[in-house]
């Protein structure tokens, strides 16, 4: 029980960071590529506003992830731990470019081309590295001789799979972004930032159907037993490909740009979940599964109840940090100055 | 240079975040609660330069936020990248901690992006201060959740060790372990008082470069006055950590001591040398002090470091490394109540004489910013080499704890980098911030002063 409630938290916790975190690193290559087609002051300005109260609680959902992680399955530490060494420091040496920067920035920085550049590329790198995490619980990539873990790094480099999933990572980032952008473009009254936005939207949204499609292809190979799963609950991805159709006509349409937004919300979901309920009991196959690796019983419920406990705070104070900046009219518009 | 060793390379890196981490770290959880005794005492002094002051505190804060969160962020992924085996270990014993504390970070994340972008949206003053509220307690929360941690690892307490592996869990117990009460009050105390001084040695030093301006001198005056108060406090918790390392890790206390046989009546060495063959010259000795800082009084017996197999002990030199601690608490404590009494005008108080905006005092003051940082890595450093050659104290040593990966020395380049451009540019961009944008210009421009008042 203690397993499954864990995971549950855990996936929950990632698909928070993948939503968020895709936001703020599609804003970065927007707002580099604004300022090389000098579009700066259609889409740069929306960006920013919405960035700077946030960019600070997107960092929080992967560390939740991580921690989280090691609490509920600490088994998690020892296998990943090893084999991540090299992945794991690259992300790490691209998040903490990337968010100091940001700080650094809102002091007279923000106008360099060099900074900008830095900061529109980390922002698809680091989904790129963070995704191989994934690519490597699905087997294949680590090596378990005798206590000693290793990353096979070469295997990682010509697999398929894991060349589809930087992809699909890149592409979804550049997607969800726009689409988001696109709401709050709409919703701060500024018309030529909604058409930028809507038209990368249209843009990115075939090519992140075409590699969530070349995902089961690729998958097929790699991991049947797991491929074979997926097929048996394909209503999850149809709902989620129904989800997709959905927002792209409300965007085509520039409709409800905002309900649009949160079908792409319920597209990854629906991808998301579904992938990760398939996943299970494994954590790394086939090494690692939630049953054998769970934490004591003790352990497993004061995380519980500490997890509740911060729900109780957390939720209310998102909740005025969103009707603060998010849903205020008046902010996204900049009418209000402050700072 | 030397051949390649993931356990050196491992503590090397882990060093070297850790003490970078820190210097923001200890910042950031002081910082809010200056922040916040600014704007109150705008508020309730009705006087704009104490909200000004919070203001640009505020400003400068962010930068160290950000460098504290991604550094912090590093450590947190670093801690079972480097040390694979002793995370699986606290997974199990101290993942609640762990836990909580990224709750008490996310919370004051959430805060502290309102708090900046609402200056002047809410009517009401009050509504503002308000907002600070939470980013105190979570900066402090977070302080207290990862020192338990730490804790742990210096008095490991509320499981069962059956053939070396951690049975019968106690997460609370773990949580509030015998360290926990001294060494968490200790550092966050020390991280006000740090701050403190900090903030403290901006104003002094602007008022040294001939800025006569009363805002530098209210923002002195009440760094000072919180200054003297976490400084006292500073040394009351102090004398009570000598108590709880006597009582559970004694062979630190007599490391750092360089107590060798175990005595009664045992005196205090302060400064000198070690000879190769432990011998100690050139030091000070308080007689009988050892014991009473221990127990309380002189017939106190202090356990010496002959008691204890040589493979378990911490290397000597921590000696050094809890003098500088100490030394840099006392002059913190002695300038700050100096200042403070210059300033206090009863006609008992035998100083206020002296003048504590002279050059001198200044200077003093000046110089106990970067002093203040030095001692609070100087104590880091001796509480966490004073606890060689363990990472879980008496349970796990730092060797069977590390990594086997083969890149750690390539890991520990690439993070020095990092460091170095972090750090660098952090110090320019909060230069640059108050140079090119200094508070006179900024009381004009908010209406608080005319021209060349």
């Amino acid at each position: 029980m203690i397993e499954y409630i864990g995971i549950t938290v855990l996936w929950i916790f990632l698909y928070g960071y993948l939503i968020i975190a895709s936001i703020d690193f599609g804003a970065g290559f927007y707002s580099f590529y604004a300022k090389m087609t000098d579009k700066k002051h259609t889409i740069r300005q929306v960006i920013d506003r919405y960035l700077s109260p946030v960019w600070e609680v997107t960092n929080v959902f992967l560390v939740f992830f991580f921690v989280g992680l090691i609490g509920f399955f600490p088994a998690t530490a020892y296998y990943y731990g090893t084999a991540l060494l090299v992945p794991g420091t690259v992300a790490l040496i691209l998040l903490a470019i990337r968010g100091s920067f940001y700080a650094f920035a809102n002091y007279g920085a923000r106008e360099n081309n060099f900074y900008l550049f830095l900061y529109g590329l980390t922002g698809l790198f680091i989904p790129a590295s963070l995704s191989t995490v994934l690519t490597i619980s699905e087997g294949g990539f680590i090596s378990v001789e005798g206590g000693d873990v290793k990353l096979l790094m070469g295997e990682l480099f010509t697999s398929p799979y894991s060349w589809t999933v930087v992809l699909l990572a890149i592409t979804s980032v550049l997607f969800i972004s726009a689409s988001f952008l696109t709401f709050y473009a709409k919703r701060a009254g500024d018309r030529d930032a909604h058409e930028l936005m809507r038209k990368f939207t249209l843009i990115w949204s075939g090519p992140t159907i075409l590699f969530s499609f070349l995902i089961f292809v690729t998958l097929r190979n790699h991991n049947a037993e797991h491929f074979n799963a997926m097929l048996e609950i394909r209503w999850i991805f149809l709902f989620s490909l129904l989800s997709f159709l959905t927002a792209v006509s409300l965007i085509y349409k520039r409709k409800r740009t905002g309900i649009a937004f949160i079908f792409v919300c319920f597209q990854f979901a629906f991808a998301f979940f579904g992938y990760g309920y398939t996943h299970l009991p494994y954590l790394l196959y086939p090494h690692l599964t939630i049953y054998e690796n769970v934490t004591s019983p003790e352990m497993g419920i004061a995380l519980i109840m500490a997890f509740i406990a911060g729900l109780m705070l957390l939720i209310p104070s998102l909740f005025l940090l969103l009707r603060l900046f998010i849903f205020n009219v008046e902010y996204a518009r900049g009418e209000k100055k402050t700072y | 240079m030397f051949e390649y060793d993931p356990v050196l390379y491992s503590r090397i890196l882990t060093a070297i975040t850790l003490s970078f981490h820190i210097i923001f770290a200890t910042v950031g959880v002081g910082a809010p609660l200056m922040i916040a005794i600014a704007e109150w005492m705008g508020i309730k002094r009705n006087d704009p330069h104490y909200t000004l002051l919070a203001r640009r505190w505020a400003r400068g804060f962010v930068v160290v936020v950000a460098v504290g969160v991604v550094t912090g962020t590093a450590i947190g992924l670093q801690l079972s990248l480097l040390w694979p085996n002793f995370m699986q270990a606290a997974g199990h014993t101290i993942g609640l901690p762990l836990f909580m504390e990224v709750f008490a970070f996310f919370f004051e994340a959430i805060f502290l992006g309102i708090y900046l972008y609402t200056w002047d949206r809410f009517k009401s003053k009050m509504k503002h201060f308000l907002l600070v509220i939470p980013v105190v307690i979570g900066a402090t929360a977070s302080a207290f959740f990862i020192t338990t941690v730490n804790g742990f690892m210096n008095t490991p307490y509320g499981f069962d060790l059956v053939d070396g592996v951690l049975t019968n869990v106690s997460p609370l117990q773990a949580m509030f372990n015998p360290a926990t009460p001294t060494k968490v009050s200790h550092v966050i105390i020390t991280c006000y008082l740090t701050t403190a001084f900090i903030l403290a040695a901006i104003a002094a030093f602007k008022l040294m470069r001939g800025s006569n301006h009363i805002y530098h001198k209210k923002a002195l005056h009440m760094t000072m006055v919180t200054g003297a108060v976490f400084a006292i406090a500073t040394a009351a918790i102090g004398d009570l950590s000598g108590k709880f390392l006597h009582e559970y890790q004694p062979e630190k206390l007599a490391a750092a001591e360089w107590h060798f046989e175990t005595t009664s009546e045992a005196p205090l060495v302060l400064g000198g040398v070690l000879t190769e063959d432990n011998e100690v010259n050139y030091a000070l000795e308080i007689p009988y002090a050892l014991s009473i800082l221990a127990g309380g009084t002189t017939g106190e017996e202090v356990i010496g470091l002959n008691e204890f197999p040589e493979e378990e002990l911490p290397p000597l030199f921590v000696h050094y490394l809890f003098d500088i601690m100490v030394f840099i608490g006392m002059y913190l404590l002695l300038v700050s109540v100096a200042f403070v009494l210059m300033n206090w005008h009863n006609r008992f108080n035998p100083i206020k004489r002296f003048n504590g905006f002279s050059n001198k005092m200044l200077w003093a003051i000046a110089a106990g910013g970067p002093i203040a940082m030095l001692g609070t890595q100087s104590g880091w450093f001796f509480a966490e080499i004073g606890r060689q050659p363990w990472i879980i104290n008496g349970v796990m040593t730092v060797s069977e704890a590390a990594t086997s990966s083969q890149h750690v020395d390539i890991m520990l380049v690439l993070f020095s980098i990092l460091y170095a451009i972090l750090g660098v540019t952090s110090f320019i961009v909060l230069r640059r911030m108050f140079k090119h944008y200094p508070v006179e210009h900024e009381l004009v421009e908010r209406g608080i002063e005319r021209e060349g008042a």
